[in-house]
């Protein structure tokens, strides 16, 4: 599988020049093996994506792990919507009430957007998630309910023994009964257990979660306590705070190095990493 | 072993901050969690026993009419919302370690998760006033 992350910031695009490294872009990572194109969340990063992906691509696959408007807000700015020979899947959280084809329609309308699901020249194909496996070309695909407010999923990516786990959004501690002791009580484990590489909320501060709690997301700590409970080889924290400078991301990495040696990498997610797994 | 369903996660989170007893069983009835509270009713501690299967915990925890004899399962709330699927309430009286026999009073409810997946019930207890 090839990865790479076309945006990693939390809640709100900030392209400001302070956080020029780490980008400002939200949520969206695309996965490729072969000619299967999977593309993790459509927050402002798509676009670029939609801009570079190359034209030989037929056919593309957009997993929505929930509808907060910075994992949507780029959908509409997504070149291959508006090009008739690419057939686009959107895969997203089952609500149990309203279908996602009509919570969806609701990005597509004024006054958010000018144009209607109904008037792009091909209407992409909606596949409601829940707790299931299911396969997309050569990718295995698991998507499970995560804690975070509103049906909210997380994937689990496997391509022979190689495998990826994409929890942006996760509240882990107060999904949890006794964290970080019990695993089979912890939201998201089955996900993230032994992947080679974990994309993981960690958008706090363990002080800025006290004032935070129930908003949906994790602490840097949380973040790393869960990776240890899931034997991860490689852990990259996401959804860093809008209003995070590269000097405070890197302060906060750099603390957390400090505390003492792990048994996985660790790094701060990145607009533009690649990795090949 | 595979993590259990958020929602049962919750239910599971829910019931430890209540200070009313509470009760989380599976689809089959095994015991997935008691609170604190409800280690006085069973008898048991929770961090002592984990979870337990049906035959087991149905050993410990016997619901009774008011003479002492036992009641038929069918009878009690929480077994009606686990074949029903449907919220269920009901008294019946259980005899406590110190040998006084107890009216209580339970309220079950399914737990049923956004994709319409029966994941099991929660069951809350409360002491009730002897008529």
């Amino acid at each position: 599988m090839k990865i790479k992350v076309w945006g990693c910031r939390g809640s709100l695009p900030s392209p400001d020049p302070e956080n020029y490294r780490y980008g400002g872009n939200t949520s969206c990572i695309q996965v490729t093996q072969g000619d299967t194109c999977v593309i993790l969340d459509a927050g402002s990063g798509i676009m670029r994506l939609g801009r570079f992906l190359s034209p030989e691509v037929r056919e593309v696959h957009v997993l929505l792990s929930h509808l907060h408007i910075d994992h949507t807000m780029g959908l509409g700015f997504f070149q291959p919507l508006y090009n008739p020979q690419v057939k686009v899947h959107l895969w997203g959280p089952s609500s149990g009430q309203e279908p996602l084809l009509y919570r969806l329609r609701r990005y597509f309308s004024p006054p958010l957007f000018p144009v209607k699901l109904s008037e792009l020249p091909r209407h992409p194909e909606v596949h409601e998630l829940g707790d299931e496996d299911f396969s997309i070309g050569e990718i295995k695909v698991k998507s499970a309910f995560i804690c975070h407010p509103g049906p909210t999923l997380g994937y689990r990516l496997t391509v022979g023994n190689k495998s990826l786990a994409y929890l942006p959004d996760h509240e882990v501690m107060l999904g949890s009964a006794d964290f970080p002791k019990d695993p089979q009580w912890t939201s998201g484990f089955d996900l993230a257990n032994m992947v080679d590489l974990l994309f993981h909320d960690g958008a706090y501060t363990s002080k800025e979660y006290v004032g935070k709690m129930g908003w949906g997301h994790s602490s840097i700590r949380d973040s790393i306590l869960f990776a240890k409970m899931c034997q991860v080889k490689k852990l990259s924290i996401f959804h860093h705070e809008p209003t995070r400078s590269d000097e405070q991301v890197d302060r906060l990495h750099q603390e957390v190095l400090a505390q003492g040696e792990l048994k996985f990498e660790l790094e701060m997610c990145a607009e533009g990493n690649v990795y090949e797994l | 072993m595979p993590a259990q369903p958020l929602e049962l996660i919750l239910a599971r989170q829910f019931g430890d901050s209540l200070s009313l007893p509470v009760f989380l069983v599976d689809p089959e009835g095994n015991l997935l969690f008691y609170n604190e509270p409800a280690e006085v009713i069973f008898g048991l501690k929770f961090n002592e026993t984990g979870g337990m299967r049906l035959e087991e915990w149905a050993t410990v925890f016997k619901p009774c009419d008011h003479d002492g004899a036992p009641l038929v399962p069918e009878s009690l709330p929480l077994v009606k919302t686990l074949s029903t699927q449907l919220p269920a309430n009901g008294e019946f009286f259980i005899d406590s370690l110190t040998g006084e026999r107890i009216l209580i009073s339970v309220s079950t409810f399914p737990i049923i998760g956004r994709t319409k997946r029966f994941l099991g019930a929660m069951a809350i207890f409360l002491k009730s006033q002897q008529p």
